[in-house]
């Protein structure tokens, strides 16, 4: 394998598939940490391989490289990472409005909430803080940090219109409040954004709304 | 059981936390300053018994263990021991509540 | 179903784990040692001689250490849990490590205190 500089650990699982091993199995895409397909784990630390330099990684100039942990392997580097996914949904993921495209734009004030929003908006889904995270591997229906820093940008949004049945769908053991402040994936997320401070968030929103038994 | 019981539940140990904090710091400065020169039972009944507001805030002390100790346990059970059906809340329900009398039975042991 | 890795020590090895793995331990030891604290103090019901009995029991210096552990324990669960309480009701972003250092601060004071007093 031959070093090169600002080689990355992606540059090098290519590398082994071009000349070494053609059947090894990967993704990626954009190769510039837009799309989120390449996380893998790296030395044990999850991590998106396009712009994880060898040099920043290698432990005495060793690379030992897997696929993403708590997700089904499908082969080689390749997880299935449909049940990530599906927690997303499950965590009313998607953005519910109430105007219609006949109506003006909505103007959002950029400060206050709209703060909190753009701390957790530039997510790529690229799964690196659920394979991170081990309230995932102990307790596997929870939904984990993306799809409940997801929740969080959504509740926050003030255009919004389906925060109570948002709060509801991650509330609980299986919801923001199986957190337990490891923050391995504010330790890990690539975009440094901290989905345990969404999650905390979500932990009181959620709170407040039993409290005035809204929930 | 439900995910507004749960949330329930996790106001229930914050809520006992934020009460412990105060217990616990008290307790720790009490323990510190009644160990110096030893322990003895004469010494220390006769410093407590019959001391109403003592009694009181250990009688809280022990209530806010009751409620935070099992659902402490609650998440290392499911985590850690994957117990995580309702027979666990149901012996974490008795747990609770013989904390709670052993706790309180102590507390009149010492300043009833 | 295809198998799925897990984490490991190397994963694990940052300061909010280890801040929390301490705050798990200390707080099962001390849901386990809390019923015989209850038991031992309700000794006091029967009387002072009963209590004295289990005192001078506790003369002994591998229990002296073992009350040291504890106390140690209270301390690390009390600071370890203001801390949590702090990351999940303050807003926060870049003060939360030297919050866990400060937690470990004040938990080993408590137990040189404690040491002290002896
Ligand atoms: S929150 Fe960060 S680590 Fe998690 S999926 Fe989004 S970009 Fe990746
Ligand atoms: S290949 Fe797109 S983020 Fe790495």
């Amino acid at each position: 394998m031959p070093r090169e500089e600002s080689q990355t650990v992606l540059d090098v699982v290519t590398y082994v598939q071009r000349h070494l091993d053609a059947s090894l199995a990967y993704r990626f895409a954009c190769r510039v940490g837009m799309c989120g397909s390449c996380a893998m784990t790296v030395n044990g630390q999850s991590r998106w391989t396009c712009r994880t330099h060898v040099s920043r990684v290698a432990d005495d100039g060793r690379l030992e490289i897997a696929p993403l942990h708590n997700l089904p392997v499908v082969r080689d580097l390749v997880t299935d990472m449909t049940e990530f996914f599906d927690k997303w949904a499950k965590a009313r993921g998607r953005f519910t409005g109430t105007r219609s495209r006949h109506e003006d734009f909505e103007r959002v004030p950029p400060a206050g909430r709209r703060e909190e929003v753009d701390a957790g908006i530039e997510c790529i889904g690229c799964g690196v803080c659920y394979s991170a995270c081990d309230v995932v591997s102990w307790n596997p229906d929870y939904a984990g940090p993306a799809a409940l820093n997801r929740a969080w940008t959504l509740v926050q949004d003030v255009r919004d219109a389906a925060t109570i049945e948002r709060l509801r769908a991650v509330a609980g053991d299986a919801g923001a409040h199986a957190c337990h402040t490891h923050m391995s994936c504010t330790e890990r997320c690539p975009k440094q954004i901290s989905p345990t401070a969404g999650i905390a968030g979500l932990k009181r929103a959620i709170a407040m709304a039993a409290l005035k038994g809204e929930l | 059981m439900s995910a507004r019981t749960q949330t329930f539940l996790w106001i229930g140990q914050r809520a006992s936390a934020a009460v412990l904090a105060l217990c616990v710091l008290v307790h720790l400065c009490t323990i510190i300053y009644a160990v110096r020169g030893g322990l003895s039972a004469a010494e220390i009944l006769g410093r407590t018994r019959g001391n109403a507001a003592w009694l009181g805030f250990y009688s809280v002390f022990v209530f806010a263990v009751a409620v935070h100790v099992p659902i402490g346990l609650r998440s290392i059970l499911a985590e850690w021991f994957g117990w995580q059906d309702e027979s666990r809340d149901l012996v974490l329900w008795v747990l609770a509540a013989v904390l709670a009398m052993m706790g309180i039975r102590a507390v009149f042991g010492v300043f009833g | 179903m295809n198998a799925r890795l897990r984490n490991d020590f190397r994963a694990r090895n940052h300061p909010a784990y280890w801040a929390f793995l301490v705050h798990r331990l200390s707080g099962l030891a001390l849901a386990l040692f809390l019923p015989v604290h209850f038991w031992a103090l309700g000794q006091a019901l029967q009387g002072a001689a009963r209590l004295e009995t289990f005192l001078r029991w506790t003369d002994s210096p591998l229990v002296k250490f073992a009350e040291w552990g504890l106390v140690v324990l209270l301390a690390a669960h009390l600071t370890g849990g203001l801390r949590l309480l702090a990351l999940e009701f303050l807003p926060w972003r870049d003060w939360q490590k030297s919050l866990a250092a400060v937690a470990g601060g004040l938990a080993l004071i408590a137990g040189l205190a404690f040491a002290l007093a002896l």
